[in-house]
């Protein structure tokens, strides 16, 4: 068993990333990622470390050393937010389709303009489409975990796919919480050493990003899908034999209270805490209310969500993006998608929330709820917006 | 003059690679002088190599998937890249061998793209690379526009020239209103150990060129005029013979700057006056006597400050 430490969840998250043992980590600064490669920087500085940290000019090429490197056989990790991903955007789709296993941890942060540090998931439904792996974390205890988790998935030969792993910023990024360190024998025997599919090497040249014309690209792009859709029993793997040894066991959708539940509140990331607390406080008014968390966003687990949210009434989705000019919001408009074709589904209601890191109470979720069970509001409603 | 290189480069190169890293079958344009470029950088190097490119004409005509024209191993991302690919491909390999995952032998590094990926949109991933000293030869193929999307002008369009998007028209009699962006000196400027202009028409100056950036110890750069009939509007045949106009009158001088210290490559004999090398190109045509003038007095102008900066003197016709 690992040790148990009090310590900010961005350094947590780079030793976690350092425990994996990664050969390059590139990454430039911007707030609230920053923590994550100052520590990395530092652990290679002081020898604590033995990887390349490369300081680069931009996200744009801290994404593109990274394919690089992934391409030769290194093990890569890179960190960003908001601003950061944007400039980066072209080679992270790039990097999915080149089927390119680095992990990326991304601080959620609200999007410019205008400009704010502050947190949201706007940053992340902006590379929705991007193939890569996918995941939304609570707790510090799981961006640890997620990041070994991510490195063992991602370059499972069977996958050989880039793993996001978003963390809400500030909120989850910057408090301390108590966790479980894994110990590095913990990690050597879940996490065997990167094996890449193909390799960059003069022994054996290959090429790699060739361009897909019309006859050929279709099919190109379908391959990735299947190849995201497949890495499903992969992660699920991962995920046990995570319990084996730590004791903590991860599902792609996780579920509160939902057994009796009419109504079920769906949400990923920290939102899922506050919104524990208001199921507990409902449910103590004597209503029937359950929470879903769904971790895993890419790819999305529909069947897992159908089975769980059929039974409900009511569903009522906590949306951190704003769709402007939309029909609602990224994560509504998935669920409503998956169940428009159960024969016997539930009403399914938007609230965006948390924009800009607008504060969400467990309070503010009841009102949610209320207003989502008493007003009949049809497409989104954007919670908390004064005048 | 001419006949005198020409003998040189008719001459049979000693020890000159027979390996071919770039497959023939590719879709280059007849005459395509920047496939040569590339064909004589890769024999230069050697199998044991890594090669970053950009997109842009040279990767659009070898990699059509499944298809690949390409002997050595090869990485495209994206157009604006190159320099920051091959640093993660340098990083990665650096990594490996110390932790001793790979076998300990050297591979280089190289990275390529054309005037656009490079002077452009690529200008700061190339600049973050060589200030970050990683050891990468970077070869900027440079046809003085983008070729791959329809000739557009570049900041390594030279002034004069007429593109698509730079059209010579009676607003803009000149076509290119702007001098050739120095992309050389600019990498220089960087204290890189080595920096070179290059051209395939002089093609063992070239490979020479190379392998002193192969031995470089830390990034090093070459820029090498690329020769592009199809953009130009030339006919495929005289690709080589404009390469070596182009040199000849001084439009593009070929140097190298070894750790700091500047180095003509040729003789400093009497330039060409500039009319020889616009004779037959398309992209000329339109050019008065007046513009023609201002681009002789320029070109003279920094040729003198180059001969300077090398620290040699104009040799008459009888001394050379
Ligand atoms: C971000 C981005 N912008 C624009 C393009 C379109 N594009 C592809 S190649 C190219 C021009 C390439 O010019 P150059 O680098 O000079 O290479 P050449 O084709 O002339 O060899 C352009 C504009 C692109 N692929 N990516
Ligand atoms: S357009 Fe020019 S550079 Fe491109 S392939 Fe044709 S000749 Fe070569
Ligand atoms: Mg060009």
């Amino acid at each position: 068993m690992g040790r148990k430490v009090g310590i900010e969840v961005s350094i947590a998250a780079a030793d976690a990333a350092a425990l994996c043992d990664v050969d390059v980590v590139a990454a430039y600064p911007i707030t609230p990622q920053t923590h994550v490669v100052e520590h990395l920087a530092e652990l290679v500085a002081s020898g604590h470390l033995d990887a390349e940290f490369v300081p680069v000019e931009s996200e744009h090429s801290a994404m593109s050393v990274c394919c690089g490197s992934v391409a030769v056989g290194a093990r890569t990790f890179t960190a960003t937010a908001a601003q950061g991903l944007a400039l980066m955007a072209e080679i992270v789709y790039i990097a999915g389709s080149m089927r390119l296993p680095l992990v990326m941890f991304l601080s959620n942060r609200a999007l410019s303009g205008p400009l704010s540090i502050w947190n949201d998931h706007s940053d992340a439904m902006m590379v929705r489409d991007c193939g890569w792996i996918q995941v939304f974390c609570e707790d510090g205890q799981e961006v640890f975990d997620a990041i070994i988790h991510a490195f063992r998935v991602g370059e499972d030969p069977q996958v050989s796919l880039p793993v996001m792993v978003n963390v809400d910023g500030f909120v989850l990024t910057h408090v301390i919480e108590p966790i479980e360190y894994w110990t590095k024998e913990m990690v050597q025997k879940y996490l065997p050493p990167f094996q890449p599919v193909s390799r960059l090497t003069p022994e054996k040249p290959v090429s790699m990003g060739a361009f897909g014309m019309p006859e050929i690209y279709l099919e190109q792009k379908m391959a990735h899908n299947v190849a995201l859709l497949n890495s499903r029993p992969i992660i699920e793997k991962g995920w046990t034999e995570l319990a084996e040894l730590t004791g903590r066991k991860y599902s792609a959708v996780e579920t509160y209270k939902v057994d009796d539940a009419e109504t079920i509140i769906l949400g990923m990331g920290t939102i899922c805490s506050t919104s524990s607390l208001a199921v507990d406080k409902m449910r103590a008014e004597g209503k029937k209310v359950g929470l879903v968390k769904l971790r895993l966003w890419r790819p999305l687990p529909s069947d897992d969500l159908r089975r769980v949210l059929a039974k409900a009434k009511d569903v009522v989705v906590l949306d951190r993006a704003i769709c402007p000019g939309g029909g609602n919001a990224p994560v509504t408009s998935e669920i409503r998608a998956i169940m428009y074709t159960e024969p016997e589904r539930p009403r399914i209601h938007c609230m965006i929330a948390g924009i800009g890191q607008r504060d969400v109470t467990p309070d503010d979720v009841c009102a949610m709820v209320d207003m989502a069970l008493s007003q009949s509001i049809k497409d989104y409603h954007i919670y908390g917006v004064r005048g | 003059m001419a006949g005198a290189s020409e003998k040189k480069i008719l001459k049979p190169l000693k020890n000159f690679p027979m390996e071919e890293y770039i497959n023939s079958g590719h879709r280059a344009c007849q005459g395509c002088a920047e496939v040569l470029a590339v064909r004589h950088v890769l024999k230069a190097i050697g199998p044991d190599m890594i090669l970053a490119m950009a997109t842009g004409c040279m990767e659009i005509i070898s990699s059509p998937y499944p298809l690949t024209s390409w002997n050595v191993p090869w990485i495209h991302v994206a157009f604006e890249n190159a320099a920051a690919v091959a640093s993660g491909v340098e990083s990665g390999l650096k990594a490996l061998r110390r932790k001793g995952r790979i076998p300990d032998k050297e591979i280089t590094v190289l990275a390529m793209g054309g005037d656009g990926g490079t002077t452009d949109i690529g200008f700061q991933a190339l600049s973050g690379m060589m200030e970050r000293g990683q050891k990468v030869i970077y070869v900027c193929v440079d046809n003085e526009a983008y070729m791959n999307t329809g000739i557009q002008r570049s900041s390594s369009t030279p002034f004069g020239a007429s593109t698509t998007t730079s059209p010579a028209g009676k607003v803009h009699p000149a076509g290119q209103m702007t001098w050739k962006k120095d992309m050389t000196a600019i990498a220089a400027a960087h204290g890189i150990p080595y920096t070179a202009t290059a051209c395939p028409s002089f093609y063992t100056d070239l490979i020479k060129k190379v392998q002193k950036a192969k031995e470089a110890n830390g990034p090093a750069y070459l820029h090498i005029l690329s020769v592009c009939p199809t953009g130009w509007r030339i006919p495929p045949e005289k690709a080589i013979q404009y390469g070596q106009l182009a040199v000849d009158t001084g439009v593009f001088p070929l140097y190298e700057v070894e750790n700091g210290v500047w180095k003509l490559s040729r003789k400093a004999k009497a330039l060409k006056p500039v009319t020889d090398y616009f004779k037959g190109q398309g992209r000329y045509r339109h050019l008065d006597e007046k513009l023609t003038a201002f681009i002789q007095e320029k070109v003279n102008e920094r040729w003198e400050r180059l001969l300077k900066l090398c620290g040699v003197e104009l040799q008459t016709e009888d001394q050379a």
